[in-house]
């Protein structure tokens, strides 16, 4: 007991110096260890800013070049037979969509499970819990020949269409929880004007889930842009490629790689996500800490 | 007895027939339907019928071009006792699995604990570790994974400036597996995140009340903020293994498809990619999916039972 006593006093006397230096170095840490996380992304930034032959010379650099120039983005954005801004518009078509899908039947299928009662509720809500665990690769093949009979290989139609029947069905469970929040009374309130279900969930709903409706479309569009798997099994055709197909296509290219063109193409690929993470941080931040998504 | 019967199976009938009854089931089940009607479809069309679907194909020989042709266990039979690319799978995301997911975790804390003693600049050190996490699954970061681990690359640079002559860490399979870990390990941002949400649900008093009693801030975190965070970390474990299981387009861009050098990055996903959509091996690939369900679903299962012993929680 007294020497925890003692040690208490000692620990309170020196409590103040002792409170700076463990601050200090906990920014050092943190900075530190920004630095490291941050350095190869500055690094593929800079070197997309290079002349070719600076690139591998360069070194460790992060540093703008003295001749700096766009000419790896020129390059690179016809680096392919199809020139990048198609594979931009189709990559930002396909992630409009998956969007609007998401936002509308999610936010459906939620309002279902939250405010709605009828027969069958907790075994479909059951239901929808146990899709989030399963792997895709279990439901695969079968779709792959789904959308094969049905004539929709090389469309976006199997990328996108999901999306309007609710497929990720994480977003469910995320607007549930949301619509949970929102105080039952409002229901009910308009309920007694006279306001049916449909009225409910228009205009007093959804009015009311914006900060979730936009986490899901932001969260949907960071997804749906960076998706690689679902592109490279359905579209075969250059002129149908997403970014990500695209980024691809320069690594394959083994034999002579123009690593200046596929660095600067690669940067301009992270550039909407990089937006939504400048405008939106909070929003993302406070999305996963709420619900604790997957990245 | 049969009279018994007629009546009420006449005033079911009755019943059933009445329009109220109609219009009440009606009113009261319909709507929920009519919103769950999207998400309906999807589920029976997209997630139970290709489940059932693909448990059927697990056992034929199916080419995608012929009808599928029953095979009894063979795909399984193979897959356990004759095929060496699969145990090397198997192998590869096992270890990529059992080492990524808990390093990632133990950044994950440990930054999270730095970042929770009120530490001035939160949000802009926070914004900074997430950002990773962010982009990380990007096709755009796999490609600069690989060229920082190549021979000439980024990683080997750095090392040339202490005088050390690195190997191609991409192709070398002693290494190749571990610089997908790093690029793993690398985004810890959202599982920090989530951390930094359950410790400020921690009561502060139940820190001064430890602090009275003399508990030094080692025994605190042993003592309290390690249990009381349990059911955090028990989330963060089971989300990330199975997203790690899951992982696919770092080990396919590094790899250039293949998984080599040697097997060394053949995930599990990329092996039944490869079968599926290489070879249109379907059944064996369908065969595939269902163990590596089973094993998620083992996982899962048994996460959920043994957490009663270590997961605290409040109730």
């Amino acid at each position: 007991m007294t020497t925890d006593a003692e040690r208490l006093t000692v620990v309170t006397g020196s409590s103040v110096t002792r409170r700076k230096v463990i601050s200090i170095v906990s920014h050092v840490l943190l900075i530190g260890a920004s630095i490291v996380m941050l350095y190869p992304l500055l690094w593929l930034m800079a070197s997309s800013f290079r002349p070719e032959n600076e690139i591998f010379t360069s070194g460790v650099s992060v540093l703008p070049s003295a001749n700096w120039s766009f000419d790896s983005y020129v390059r690179g954005w016809n680096g392919l037979r199809v020139g990048f801004g198609q594979l931009f518009i189709n990559s930002f078509v396909i992630s409009a969509l998956s969007v609007i899908g998401n936002v509308v039947a999610c936010s459906l299928a939620a309002y279902a499970f939250a405010r709605l009662e009828f027969a069958g509720r907790r075994f479909w809500f059951a239901m929808m819990l146990m899709t989030l665990m399963l792997p895709y690769q279990v439901t695969l093949i079968p779709q792959y020949v789904l959308f094969l009979n049905l004539g929709w290989v090389n469309t976006i139609l199997p990328l996108v269409v999901p999306k309007f029947l609710a497929a990720d069905a994480f977003f469910i469970f995320l607007m549930v929880q949301f619509f949970r929040g929102i105080p039952k009374e409002l229901d009910e309130a308009a309920r007694m004007d006279g306001a049916g279900p449909w009225r409910i969930y228009w205009k007093i709903i959804l009015p009311l889930s914006m900060p979730v409706l936009a986490t899901a479309a932001i969260f949907t569009f960071i997804w749906t842009w960076d998706d690689f798997f679902g592109p490279l099994i359905y579209l075969n055709d250059l002129r149908q490629y997403t970014v990500m197909l695209g980024l691809r296509t320069f690594t394959d290219n083994t034999g002579m790689s123009d690593y200046g063109g596929m660095f600067a193409m690669s940067v301009l690929s992270l550039v909407p996500i990089f937006v939504f993470f400048l405008l939106f941080q909070r929003l993302l931040i406070e999305g996963i800490a709420t619900t604790g998504m997957k990245r | 007895m049969a009279t018994q019967v007629d009546t009420s199976a006449s005033t079911g009938a009755g019943r059933v027939a009445s329009p109220s009854f109609w219009s009440g089931v009606w009113q009261n089940h319909a709507p929920g339907y009519l919103f769950l009607l999207p998400w309906l479809i999807g589920f029976l069309g997209l997630t139970i019928g290709p489940i059932l679907t693909s448990f059927y194909l697990s056992f034929t020989h199916f080419d995608l071009l012929t009808a599928p042709r029953w095979a009894g266990i063979d795909n399984y039979m193979r897959m356990f006792t004759n095929d060496p690319k699969f145990a090397a799978s198997m192998r590869v995301t096992f270890v990529f699995v059992v080492f990524s997911v808990p390093l990632k975790l133990a950044f994950a804390l440990g930054v999270a604990l730095l970042l929770n003693r009120g530490m001035k600049g939160l949000p802009l050190y926070r914004a900074l570790f997430y950002l990773p996490s962010l982009l990380g699954a990007s096709v755009a970061i796999a490609i600069l994974w690989r060229q920082m681990f190549a021979g000439n690359g980024l990683v080997n640079q750095l090392l040339a400036n202490f005088g050390i002559q690195g190997p191609s860490w991409i192709s070398n399979p002693n290494t190749s597996l571990w610089t997908l870990i790093i690029l793993a390990v690398w985004q810890f941002g959202s599982p920090m995140i989530i951390f930094l949400a359950g410790l400020r649900q921690i009561p502060q008093d139940m820190y001064e009340a430890a602090s009275l009693d003399g508990a030094s801030k080692w025994r605190q975190f042993w003592k309290i903020t390690l249990p009381m965070l349990t059911p955090v970390v028990f989330f963060n474990a089971i989300i990330q293994t199975i997203e790690a299981f899951k992982s696919f387009t770092p080990a396919f861009i590094i790899s250039g498809g293949t998984g080599g050098p040697i097997n060394s990055t053949l995930f599990y996903t990329l092996y039944l990619y490869n079968e599926a959509f290489g070879f249109f091996r379907m059944g064996y690939a369908s065969a595939l999916a269902w163990v590596l369900l089973a094993i998620v679903a083992l996982f899962t299962a048994f996460s959920f039972l043994t957490s009663k012993y270590w997961v605290h929680y409040d109730d």
